[in-house]
């Protein structure tokens, strides 16, 4: 329970600790408190995995009067994902986000912002009130989008703005389907909700609340500002919002889909959510195929990737019973959550080391980039294996997971879609591959220290492992899994 | 020790491989001495492991991920088999690249995925269930590519691209098979046939034409074979290692286990799905020889030569007869050896002499005696004339043939050996026989390129001689069959 | 009676300000949009909150907590749409510009 007090107060004072003090002092805080949040995240996951889901009442007041914080395996799980990328990212910010090279205001802003970020993210995991996760939410987008701002050219301001927009847009959308539901029902807590009485306003307010979070989940056809903006920030900020941010969001449709009103999802509904993921994979991979640009070829493979996630909704469950092993579509759709997460992160600090390296991130300039960088060359390809969803990494996992499912569950189509879409990754990432170990004799590189180049490469070892020894968070995640992802929408 | 053996020979490869990756560039006395030193152990560990499963012993060891997906190593006579081989022709591979490189730059990179990609092969030998195979056989896949990109030139690039081009989409219907395979049966395990009929006869057609897809791009059978000459752009060693050690090999090796192991060859009869694949492999092994026939290139036409060859193998287990099996199989460590050494030896003309086109073999007898001789000795064994290797292939091969009620084969068998002759005749005719021409130099005093070919060829020979002793292919793959398969 | 009167008005609001979000290109114009959208929607949760006739007080508490959430977001918005205009000398974004 300590721990998990910790893992949603700490960033938050860090962040305001770091306001008050000089750059040095500011660094070392921030990495202390990153170390410090890897253990109580560890700390947490051990909590659950021994005992359970980990409940905490704020002042000991039971919902509804109340305000209650739980971690299941699946909070637990995205936690300790979410504190080990901040781990990397606060690494590699320590040699990128300095002052000669961003210039002292994005130096002094990347920090306090990170750090709330992170305390908003851990917010939102671990959160059972819609009002509570609104507030989680919004202090997210807050983050993010002045995390995009915070180079200050025309393109990076617009680009926040142009993000700013869709995310207010969602937040209203989201918190007006709050407001309907706390009027039919009088509650807010996801528990007492899964256990009410049905009542006609609660299709539009889960309606709304999905709409609002599809947007703020860049799910197509919301996806536009994604791209723009995740290129437009500096990269460790691109790592925290293509690997994490979306997650957040992600995780609210779920609690409501599957805890809060799992009565809700008739076929049709849930074919839609998954189609637009199915068109999310097609359109973000042939958008990302045709990009001159790394950052962008990465950003919209977030597109394409965060499009599997919604393969949950149709599949979870099933035929449950066809397979011991098939009711792993929930499990897999959390698998890609994880490993996308460590991936993607892997590929946007390697991006970075790129960029610092030749100052620009057309694939022209990073031609033979493989001979200087290998540790940063090798750390893209192995993140690539695992967002190409080869084995044995974790990609594969939940491929193998949600590709069996589909198949239990007499709803082949999507198996179709899990295959296609790791080719069409396989084809989008060998560009850049290409260009990196091209052979080209480049002097211009200037270089980079060995910490820096090893820090995404143990993030994207770490997405490999994942698939190695999936046993164990295959098993956390089972803690306290909500019962329709087990039996099906 | 039963489940820590076949670990260990995995990491036999696999911990030279983590390691080299590291080491500096000019390190090479001891990236030399690890690599030498991982094959050495592998080596000894398999010859332990022949004579304690001689004696009764079984390997087995376990490693569970997510639910469905079993990581299961488990030693059978087939595995064996295919180890044996790969162990063997590594070591010998790993002399002659270690002579060939010499001080050349990238080789840490080079041995590094060199280790990795015999790791997956054994991995993949070794392999006790459906979805272990797959892993390996990825692991395999990514692991070749950067040996083929080795050179970073051009040529090399757009042939790993060819590569990847063809070997991702024939994993992506590998997945779909095993996937839809186990969503009816469960996790399919090569010691427990899994039970089929919950399956419709027509769906089971289906995966067993996904199956053919998946292993058949690595086996190069036509028309899933263009990767193969193109990546001829590589290094020697590399070719050697794609068409004789790893890559068409664990294509062929697929093929067998499907056969026998998942689908069972009782049920490959019954589905009506045997016929057409051996139909297709005798096109393939015709095809193969046509087109060799039409190349100047030595490394060209000896890639083609394997498309031919490697069907052989295809055929056999397709034909689903005792006989013809075990023709299959011999033909795997046969193959193998013979196609080694041609490569083994194509490549010393081209270091030593800069010999490429077919042309250019002309007097080089003389010159180079000890490679040419061991060229002679592939090639005539690759025709197919007794005592040598491949003539014991073909004529268990044509057994099986008729024991399965297909004396068609037989036609394909004489007309493949009669190409055969055509496109390797004329090589040794230019070898031994024609006047070099005025400005050739070079000749093959490097022992340590010569080393490795001289043993495989000896070896062709070996194995054709002694092929009625118990301790040759022949004697381990008809103890396979009798063993396994039953009569 | 009253309050139907505040739920539809609330209502109203919202319209207004979903009006604005999607149709006006000046961004200052959105940010007082989107700041409208939202007294729409708390004003519609305090008659909600009010429904029973008892007064609930768990809604104001949230209508508090959310006027200061949307007013950070403000605050934040109307930051970036001034570095905007003094970076670029324009306040729409670059691709809804109607004067190219």
């Amino acid at each position: 329970m300590t721990a998990l007090v910790v893992v949603v107060t700490l960033p938050l004072l860090a962040a305001l600790a770091v306001l008050v003090l000089p750059e040095r002092a500011r660094v070392k805080l921030a990495l202390g408190s990153v170390a410090l949040g890897v253990l109580a995240a560890l700390m947490l996951a051990r909590a659950v995995w021994q005992d359970g889901a980990v409940l905490l009442t704020l002042g000991g007041w039971a919902p509804p009067l109340g305000i209650a914080l739980r971690a299941d395996g699946l909070a637990a799980a995205l936690t300790l994902m979410s504190a080990l990328v901040m781990a990397a990212v606060a690494l590699a910010a320590r040699f990128e986000m300095r002052t000669r090279r961003v210039g002292a205001r994005a130096a002094f802003g990347f920090w306090p912002l990170m750090l709330l970020l992170w305390g908003a993210l851990n917010a939102v995991y671990v959160s059972r009130d819609l009002f509570n996760l609104y507030v989680g939410i919004e202090l997210l987008s807050l983050a993010a989008v002045a995390l995009v701002a915070l180079s200050g050219t025309a393109q990076a301001l617009a680009a926040a703005l142009r993000y700013m927009i869709f995310a207010l847009a969602g937040s209203l959308l989201y918190l007006a389907g709050v407001v309907l539901s706390y009027a039919a029902h009088g509650t807010l807590d996801i528990g007492l909700l899964g256990e009410r009485i049905p009542a006609h306003s609660d299709a539009l307010a889960l309606g709304l609340m999905t709409a609002g979070l599809l947007a703020k989940t860049a799910l197509f056809p919301f996806h536009v500002w994604l791209p723009t903006a995740h290129a437009a920030a500096p990269a460790p900020a691109s790592a925290l919002l293509s690997a994490l941010v979306p997650k957040a969001s992600f995780l609210i449709l779920i609690r409501l889909w599957f805890e809060a009103m799992p009565d809700l999802a008739s076929p049709p509904a849930i074919l839609m959510l998954a189609m637009l993921g199915a068109v999310a994979v097609i359109w973000g991979g042939i958008l990302a195929l045709v990009q001159k640009r790394l950052k962008l070829i990465v950003a919209y493979s977030t597109v394409a990737q965060l499009g599997y996630l919604f393969m949950v909704f149709p599949l979870a469950g099933g035929a449950g019973s066809a397979q011991p092993w098939s009711a792993g579509a929930w499990t897999g759709a959390m698998f890609h959550a994880l490993s996308h997460g460590l991936a993607k992160a892997a590929m946007f600090l390697a991006a970075g080391i790129c960029i610092a390296a030749v100052g620009s991130d057309r694939l022209g300039d990073l031609r033979g980039l493989a001979r200087q960088l290998p540790m940063t060359s090798f750390a893209f390809a192995l993140a690539a294996i695992t967002l190409m969803g080869l084995p044995p990494s974790g990609g594969f996992t939940a491929k193998y997971l949600l590709m069996t499912s589909s198949f239990a569950a007499g709803q082949w189509p999507w198996a179709l879609l899990l295959a296609g879409g790791g080719l069409l990754a396989a084809a989008y990432l060998y560009r850049p591959m290409a260009a990196l170990f091209a052979r080209e004799a480049r002097v211009t590189a200037r270089p980079i220290p060995r910490v820096w180049q090893a820090v995404p490469l143990a993030l994207a070892a770490l997405s490999i492992l994942l698939g190695v020894l999936s046993a164990t968070p295959f098993d956390l995640l089972q803690i306290a899994r909500p019962e329709p992802a087990a039996e099906g929408l | 020790m039963s489940a820590a053996l076949p670990v260990l020979i995995l990491l036999s490869s696999l911990i030279p491989a983590g390691v080299t990756f590291f080491l500096a560039q000019d390190s090479h006395r001891f990236r030399n001495m690890l690599n030498l030193g991982g094959a050495t152990l592998k080596l000894g560990l398999i010859i332990w492991m022949l004579r304690a499963v001689a004696d009764g012993a079984s390997y087995e060891a376990t490693l569970s991920l997510a639910p469905g997906l079993v990581m299961l190593l488990r030693v059978d006579a087939l595995a064996l088999l295919f180890i044996s081989l790969s162990a063997t022709l590594w070591f010998l591979t790993t002399i002659y690249a270690i002579a060939y490189f010499g001080t050349k730059a990238e080789l840490s990179r080079f041995f590094g995925f060199f280790s990795l990609c015999v790791a997956a092969t054994t991995g993949l030998a070794l392999s006790g269930s459906l979805i272990s195979f797959f892993i390996f056989f990825e692991l395999l896949t990514l692991s070749t590519w950067p040996l083929v990109a080795h050179k970073q030139d051009k040529p090399s690039l757009a042939a790993a691209r060819v590569y990847l081009a063809y070997a991702l989409p024939g994993s992506a219907a590998l997945l779909w098979a095993i996937i839809w395979l186990e969503s009816a049966t469960g996790p399919v395990l090569f010691t427990d046939p899994p039970d089929l009929s919950t399956l419709e006869p027509g769906a089971l057609r289906a995966i067993f034409v996904l199956f053919i897809i998946g292993v058949g791009v690595k086996a190069a059978i036509v028309p899933l074979h263009g990767w193969l000459p193109t990546a001829m752009a590589a290094p020697a060693p590399v070719s050697a290692l794609l068409h004789a050690v790893a890559v068409v090999k664990a294509g062929a090796f697929g093929v067998v286990r499907i056969i026998y192991d998942v689908f069972g060859a009782a049920n490959v009869v019954a589905l009506g799905v045997g016929l057409p694949l051996a139909a297709l492999a005798s096109v393939t092994i015709i095809w193969g020889s046509v087109r060799a026939l039409q190349q100047d290139e030595i490394k060209k036409r000896l890639a083609f030569s394997t498309v031919s060859q490697v069907s052989y193998i295809v055929l056999g287990a397709a034909l689903a007869s005792p006989l013809a099996m075990i023709g299959g199989l011999v033909h795997l460590i046969h193959q193998g050896l013979m196609k080694i050494t041609l490569f083994f030896c194509a490549g010393i003309y081209d270091e030593r002499a800069g010999i490429k086109t077919i042309a250019g073999l002309n007097g080089m007898g003389a010159r180079m005696p000890w490679t040419s001789a061991c060229f002679s000795i592939g090639a005539i064994g690759m025709i197919g004339l007794p005592p040598l290797a491949g003539f014991v292939s073909k004529f268990y091969l044509g057994l099986g043939a008729l024991e399965a009620g297909a004396p068609w084969v037989l036609g394909v068998l004489v007309a493949s050996t009669l190409l055969n002759a055509a496109y390797f005749l004329p090589l040794l005719y230019r070898l031994w026989f024609l006047p070099a021409a005025e400005d050739t130099t070079g000749d093959d005093r490097a022992p340590a390129l010569i080393g490795p070919a001289v043993v495989t060829a000896l070896a062709t020979f070996g194995v054709g001689m002694l092929a009625a002793s118990a301790i040759s292919p022949l004697g381990w793959a008809t103890l396979i069959v009798t063993r396994e398969y039953g009569p | 009676m009253n309050l139907t009167v505040f739920a539809l008005t609330g209502a109203a609001l919202v319209g207004l300000g979903v009006y604005g979000l999607l149709a006006l290109p000046h961004l200052l114009r959105r940010v007082i949009a989107f700041n409208l959208t939202g007294s729409g929607l708390f004003l519609f949760f305090g008659a909600a909150g009010a429904r029973v006739g008892v007064l609930d007080a768990i809604p104001q508490a949230l209508i508090i907590t959310g006027i200061v959430v949307a007013l950070s977001a403000s605050a934040l918005a109307v930051g970036l749409v001034v570095a905007l205009a003094r970076s670029s000398g324009k306040v729409v974004l670059p691709d809804e510009d109607p004067s190219p």
